[in-house]
Parts: C-alpha cells; sequence; structure tokens
C-alpha cells in the first residue's frame, strides 16, 4: 500500500537580489514524482547539493512546497495550515545529519526525547517518562544518562539521541537526512544496524537520504537517484546495483570501493563539475559530463521516466 | 564501552573562566561592597544624612586636625556628614540604575523577539523606531524625555521619570543586542527540529529561543548598568532627577561644586570616587563576563 505519493514537487530558491536586481532561482528540487511503499525504506541518493535534503524537507512541509503534491496516505496534505498539520505532524519525524545542531543545548535528554509527546498531549507525565525511558534504552543509551545535557555525549550518542526523538511519537514516517554522514565508520554501522532493528520493531516507513551507497546497499529497499533537483532513475536495490540503467548511476557505482582487490572493474570517471541548480543545463541536466550521450536530443529535449523493468524507472534518451 | 569523561556544563565553565579572572572578581567584590554598605545604610551611616547644623558647616575630615569626631569625610555646607550621605545616597542612584536597566531589559528582550522573531513588518517597525531613538544622543533623550514627563506629571517623584527616561533611551540597544541572537538561534537546526515536532510558536519562542538567546544580552547588560548608574547620577546632577535634600550622588556633586571654588573640596570628591567605584567595578565584571563566555578568548588570548 502506497503511504506517501509525490506528484511534481517543485521547492525554489530565491538566491541574492535585491531594490533593482531580480534574485536568481536556485531550483533545489525541481518536478520530483516518486512513491514510498508501506513498510519500506526508499533511499535517495545523490551528490551534495543535489537536492536530496531539500525534497526530504520539503516533504515534511518544513519548507513550503512551490508547486506539485504531497500525499499521505491518500489525503493531500500540500496546502495545509500550520494548524492543520499538527495531526500529521505525530505520524512523521525526521532524524538530522549534525548530531551537534540539531539538539537544544539547554535541554536535558529526557526533555529532548519527551517534547514531541508533550507537543501532541500524548500520555500521562508519569508514562511519558517510563516512555522516555523505554526509548533511551531501546537506542542503546542508559537510564542514568536521563538528565544530562546534550554537549555530554559523543556524536554517536547524540545521533542516537536524535533517533529516540523521532521514535518518541511512534511515527509511520521517519525521514532520515544522512543520519550517518557525520559519524566514524564504525559508529556508522552501529548506527545502521539500530535503525534496521528499530525499523523490524516498529514497522515504520523511511525515506534515507545519504550520499553514500554503501549506505544504501545496507539498508535500503529501493533507491532513488537525483542529480541536480530531479529523480535520475529509480528502482529496487538488487537491479539498480547489478543493472543500472542511468549513465549516471553506473559513475556513481563504479565509484564504490570493492572490498576484493582482485576483481576488476571499469572505473568511470565522470569530467567536469556538477552543475549549478542556479541555471541547469539545457535537456538533460547530466549531458555535459555523459559519456554515453547519443546527440542532440539530449541537449535539447528533457528525458521523462521510463519504465524499464519491474519497478525500474529511468530517465534517459537512451532508452 | 568507551569510558565517559566527566564533562563541565557551559554554566560551570563560565563560572570558572569567571574566578580564573582576577580582575572580574576585584571588580565583583567591589560592587558587593558598595551594593552591601549602601544597602544596609541605615545599619553602617554613623549619622542621618539630612541632620543638618549650620555650626558645623563645611568642615574637613580626618587628614585636618580641624576635623569634627566622628564626621569622617568631613561636612557639606548645611553640616550634613558627608559619609553617611554618600551611604545613603547611593540607595538613589544604584536603585535608579538597575531599575531603569531592568526597564530596557524586558523592553528589549520583548522587542528584540518579536522583530527576530517575526522579521517582516513587525521587524521593520520595531527597528525603525529604535533607529530613531538611536538618532539622539542618549544623555539628551534622557533629559527631555525626564523634563518633560515631570512637568507633565509633578506629582509622581522625579526619580521614578528618571528611571523610565533612561529605561527607554537604552532600549534600543538592548533590542539589538536581542534581535541579533535571536536571528542566529532561529536559524538553528534544533529549531527547525520543533517545527516538524509541530510544536506551536510560543513554545518554539519560549522554551526554545529565548532561553538560547540571552547569553549575549546578560553580558550587555552588566556593562550597560555602568552606564546607566552614570547616566542616573548625570541626571541627578542636570536637576531632573533628585531634588534636594536627596542625598542622590550626582545631585550631591551638583550642589557641593559650587564650593569647590572656597576650597571645600571634600563634599565634591567623595561623591564622585563613589560613582567611579560603582562605574569601575561593574566594568571590570561585565569585561570579565564577556571574555568568560566568548570561548575563542579561552586561557586567556594575549595580544
Amino acid at each position: 500500500m502506497t503511504l506517501l505519493e509525490i506528484q511534481e514537487l517543485k521547492k525554489y530558491f530565491n538566491i541574492g537580489g535585491g531594490l533593482l536586481k531580480k534574485p536568481d532561482i536556485l531550483k533545489a528540487v525541481d518536478n520530483v514524482s516518486f512513491k514510498i511503499e508501506e513498510g519500506e525504506i526508499l533511499g535517495l541518493v545523490g551528490e551534495s547539493g543535489c537536492g536530496k535534503t531539500t525534497c526530504g524537507k520539503t516533504i515534511l512541509k518544513i519548507y513550503e512546497p512551490d508547486s506539485g503534491k504531497i500525499i499521505y496516505r491518500g489525503d493531500d496534505i500540500t496546502n495545509l495550515s500550520r494548524s492543520e498539520m499538527r495531526k500529521y505532524r505525530k505520524k512523521m519525524s525526521i532524524i538530522y545529519q549534525d548530531p551537534f545542531g540539531s539538539l537544544d543545548p539547554r535541554m536535558t535528554i529526557g526533555g529532548i526525547i519527551s517534547e514531541p509527546m508533550e507537543v501532541h498531549n500524548l500520555y500521562s507525565k508519569r508514562e511519558r517518562e517510563k516512555k522516555v525511558i523505554e526509548l533511551m534504552e531501546k537506542v542503546g543509551l542508559t537510564s542514568e544518562q536521563i538528565n544530562r545535557y546534550p554537549h555530554e555525549f559523543s556524536g554517536g550518542q547524540r545521533q542516537r539521541i536524535g533517533i529516540a526523538r523521532a521514535l518518541a511519537v511512534n511515527p509511520e514516517f521517519i525521514v532520515a537526512d544522512e543520519p550517518v554522514s557525520a559519524l566514524d565508520v564504525s559508529i556508522q554501522a552501529q548506527i545502521l544496524n539500530l535503525m534496521q532493528d528499530l525499523q523490524k520493531e516498529f514497522g515504520f516507513t523511511c525515506l534515507f537520504i545519504t550520499h553514500d551507497l554503501s549506505v544504501i546497499k545496507h539498508i535500503c529497499d529501493r533507491v532513488a537517484v537525483m542529480y541536480v533537483g530531479k529523480i535520475v532513475e529509480i528502482a529496487p536495490k538488487k537491479e539498480l546495483f547489478t543493472n543500472p540503467k542511468h549513465p549516471y548511476t553506473e559513475a556513481l557505482l563504479s565509484a564504490v570501493p570493492v572490498p576484493n582487490p582482485k576483481i576488476k572493474r571499469k572505473e568511470i570517471i565522470l569530467e567536469g563539475d556538477v552543475p549549478s541548480p542556479i541555471n541547469p543545463p539545457s535537456g538533460c541536466r547530466f549531458h555535459e559530463r555523459c559519456f554515453k550521450k547519443i546527440g542532440e536530443v539530449c541537449e535539447t529535449k528533457e528525458p521523462e521516466l521510463k519504465k524499464v523493468g519491474k519497478g525500474h524507472y529511468v530517465a534517459c534518451h537512451l532508452y | 564501552m568507551e569510558k565517559t569523561v566527566k564533562r563541565r556544563t557551559r554554566t560551570q565553565d563560565v563560572i570558572r573562566q569567571l574566578r580564573k579572572n582576577k580582575t572580574a572578581m576585584f571588580g565583583m567584590g567591589m560592587m558587593l561592597v558598595i551594593f552591601i554598605l549602601c544597602a544596609g545604610a541605615p545599619l553602617f551611616a554613623p549619622h542621618d544624612p539630612n541632620d543638618s547644623d549650620l555650626y558645623r558647616g563645611n568642615r574637613p575630615g580626618f587628614w585636618s586636625s580641624d576635623h569634627i569626631p566622628g564626621f569622617w569625610l568631613g561636612t557639606d555646607y548645611l553640616g550634613r556628614d558627608i559619609l553617611s550621605r554618600i551611604l545613603y545616597g547611593g540607595r538613589v542612584t544604584l536603585s535608579v540604575g538597575f531599575v531603569a536597566l531592568g526597564f530596557a531589559l524586558v523592553m528589549g528582550v520583548i522587542l528584540g523577539l518579536v522583530s527576530g522573531y517575526f522579521g517582516g513588518l513587525a521587524d521593520n517597525l520595531i527597528m525603525r523606531f529604535v533607529d530613531i531613538l538611536f538618532a539622539f544622543p542618549a544623555l539628551l533623550l534622557a533629559l527631555v524625555i525626564a523634563g518633560t514627563l515631570a512637568q507633565r506629571y509633578p506629582d509622581v517623584s522625579r526619580i521614578t521619570w528618571s528611571m523610565v527616561a533612561i529605561g527607554i533611551v537604552y532600549t534600543p540597544q538592548m533590542a539589538r543586542v536581542m534581535r541579533g541572537a535571536v536571528l542566529v538561534i532561529k536559524e538553528t537546526e534544533y529549531i527547525e527540529a520543533e517545527h516538524a515536532i509541530g510544536s506551536s510558536t510560543w513554545r518554539i519562542i519560549f522554551k526554545h529561543v529565548l532561553p538560547n538567546s540571552l547569553a549575549p544580552i546578560i553580558v550587555y547588560s552588566t556593562l550597560m548598568l555602568a552606564t546607566a548608574i552614570l547616566d542616573a547620577a548625570a541626571l541627578g546632577f542636570l536637576g531632573v532627577g533628585a531634588q534636594a535634600p536627596s542625598p542622590e550622588w550626582g545631585l550631591s556633586l551638583s550642589i557641593a561644586r559650587k564650593y569647590l571654588i572656597s576650597g571645600v573640596w571634600w563634599a565634591a570628591t567623595f561623591p564622585g570616587i563613589a560613582i567611579l567605584l560603582s562605574v569601575l567595578s561593574l566594568n571590570l565584571l561585565g569585561d570579565g563576563l564577556r571574555d568568560a563566555l566568548d570561548p575563542r578568548l579561552k586561557g586567556g588570548a594575549k595580544l
């Protein structure tokens, strides 16, 4: 069953500008559509600055979308006001990338974790207390730490606090915005395993944003690849890793380190830089760097997402 | 498992930094002594501050053979004990400074919060109003406000009006400092997280933005308190503050000024020293507090 559907979502930002100067328009998310099925983990992968985080935050309406639709369990939540959104806020939450900036430095851990429950008036005070301790133990913290402040914890521990806070309202849908990118590799594995265990236990649906394909491989069911504000390919994880269709996906996959040095593989090194989302290239946004470019059509016509296999969609003129 | 090192909280860290700073601790000690002496004036003062006797007028203090025993700092032109008048006068001057600053602090925090958090039209209105107040020299504006209000409402004590006047004059600076801090805190990820949770605007403002943006304005207040006390004395000196026979420091200074030429230097000097010491002690404390709250200066950066 579809939990969340996004249709032609757009989020633009005005950059600069003044009295006489027109602002530049940064197209962070430009015409993105996808569905998330209940209980799955959808990975959203792409380079820095391609709009993954903006996409995740726009879905949660932390940013107001400029156009398009966000449909949650059949309800259109795109144009709901702040107060109308409140009842949906109980069902969705977010885990942040930065474990240092996302916790209020003046609140204790107990306060931070019980905050979402207080905001939504869930449970009595005593039950909340019990719930906080339960959550802390679930994410691998001890109950004695309840009165400590965020700065007394390490990055990995803080990320656990962030996860506990996200789980406090027992949400159906979580946006995990690069939850492990700021952590050491050894801690990354701990947090990823924790998230996997929690997902099995709580059964939430997750949009997992990351730039790390190894992380995607570990945790996700399906993967969407984003490039300069657009989805270029979306497929089940296995299909994507064994049979990538879009040249950009191929290039990304070829950059993932393989543990066995004897395996020979061709490495694709892309030329040029990621184009600016302020003035993205015409036609296919990848055409300037593409090594499989087929001709003029790439420069003039924007490719649509086309079905190329079971659940496998790609936006490329090759197909 | 990693062993957690016992870390200090931010407040503990600030206090530790402050205690290491000898000048700041000296300032705080001096301020406390002045405060206790003035607050407990009836206990410490050797005489009634308004007990006058023209036969003992303009007599010098302990340094001269001509002094009257028990009148350590001499007497003024009406024969009142200067030491007692300074102790009682401090109650007036310091409370004008404190109350005025408290008024400015409360107004500044409210205006700064509203304009920083909501932005847009509210921000523009408040900040342009603040700019207008900024356009006038502070003391001149305070003088005009205190003078006008006292004329208009003669029943209310002039001391009250000088408190209000100084408070109004200091509000813009407080509002700007507060607004700056709020603008920074508003953009942090933990405030965004509150939006994602669905917290109400009031909850976000009072539970998260306010406590996190208070540090700069507290430091600023300590420094401004010194200036406010100085302005309180200045208003008294210029005649729009406390009225005779109040022992207020500025007023005492103003009256004693006329006798300087006849060699009665003590009547003006000692209230002046009292003002100087209060302002100095608060400045030392404020400087130390600012350094302690700025982690970049940790360990005492030397130039």
